[in-house]
């Protein structure tokens, strides 16, 4: 049996069933806006969303195996090409590019090529240290932890603190191998 | 719908038929050898308490998992990664690394394995007359992120108990053939 070539995103996207854009932008709006309101800082709000998408990445990852084919990644160019190209669009509807790598191949910056979670959004003078799209990159750090590589991933550029794009840099820190989980004399 | 553990599980292994009961029984475990599943159908033969017959079973994956990847002749892109262990059996491997099997068969039960660069192990055992069931088990994943991961009451990592799961997966598997 012949490998199966990797559904593109665009496929998969169309084939799942969608929701209301607003709604999807309104409901997150919600959830950062409870968050501000019971955590108070910002920092802390920072954290918590990066959290809450680390625990949505955990089981995301299984939903992208299962459903773009995608088997193993050579290498981490290949992993960061997937994630801008099959991930993102398959489940936010929005294209991303890979681009800024350093010389050993471990660091790179994904640019969205659009940002759905922030329309009607504006930071007010209080929240300037928000990350308001924190969440997206728990999801990446999470779901590259189930396929065996630690990842630090932070926003370099935010438009909602007035840069040019939305830019996500994963910085892979090491990747971990397959041991045997049981102890000889259990 | 029928609820599962049904009454048409026959004691002895079916003779195989076009409408499937070939399936005698499911390992699911996950990167850390959590056995999260396991589902038997037909299986009259217990040699071992359930502990240590899943034990065995992962420790059976891994460790034929590492020999055909270190027998492999064809490929070096292998060996690239940890250059350092070149050649030593047993030597840590990233997940999904490596060549790997899809099945055993012996005179008795075939063994059909698959493995998603996630970690996640599904181990089907059946007549040995059956086919290639490696789409199926692509569709036992499917089941799998439809019924246990997107529900949001289950622990990644802990034992599944969905009802929802293991009726949609008897389903699938008595078609099994």
């Amino acid at each position: 049996m012949a490998p199966v070539a990797p559904r593109s995103g665009d496929a998969i996207f169309a084939s799942v069933e969608h929701v209301n854009a607003e709604l999807f932008t309104l409901t997150y709006g919600a959830i950062v806006r409870q968050l501000l309101t019971d955590l108070e800082e910002v920092e802390e709000v920072n954290k918590q969303l990066d959290q809450m998408g680390y625990n949505i990445g955990v089981r995301l990852i299984d939903e992208f195996l299962a459903k773009s084919n995608v088997s193993r990644c050579v290498d981490f160019k290949e992993t960061a090409d997937a994630i801008a190209k099959i991930g993102f669009k398959m489940f936010l509807g929005v294209g991303a590019s890979v681009t800024n790598w350093d010389a050993d191949g471990t660091c790179c910056s994904i640019v969205l090529d659009d940002n759905p979670l922030v329309d009607f959004v504006e930071l007010p003078d209080t929240c300037q240290g928000l990350y308001y799209c924190n969440i997206l990159s728990g999801v990446v750090r999470g779901a590259l932890e189930m396929v065996s590589m630690k990842t630090e991933v932070t926003w370099v550029r935010d438009m909602l603190r007035g840069d040019d794009a939305f830019e996500l840099q994963v910085k892979l820190l090491k990747q971990v191998p397959e041991e045997y989980p049981y102890k000889d004399d259990e | 719908m029928q609820f599962f553990g049904g009454s048409d599980i026959s004691p002895s292994p079916p003779a195989p038929t076009a409408s499937g009961n070939n399936a005698h029984m499911m390992y699911v475990f996950n990167r850390n050898g959590v056995c999260l599943l396991y589902r038997e159908w037909n299986r009259p033969l217990h040699t071992l308490n359930a502990q240590q017959d899943h034990k065995l079973m992962f420790g059976l994956l891994f460790s034929l998992k590492s020999l055909t990847a270190k027998m492999d002749p064809t490929s070096f892109e292998n060996h690239e990664m940890c250059s350092l262990d070149k050649g030593n059996l047993g030597v840590p491997q990233l997940p999904g690394q490596g060549c790997s099997f899809h099945s055993f068969r012996t005179n008795t039960y075939k063994l059909s394995f698959m493995e998603t660069p996630s970690g996640l192990k599904i181990i089907l055992i059946t007549h040995p007359k059956t086919g290639d069931l490696r789409e199926s088990l692509k569709y036992i994943y499917n089941l799998y992120v439809e019924y246990v991961v997107k529900n949001p009451i289950y622990t990644p990592g802990a034992p599944i108990r969905c009802e929802l799961f293991n009726t949609s997966l008897d389903q699938y598997v008595r078609s099994i053939s």
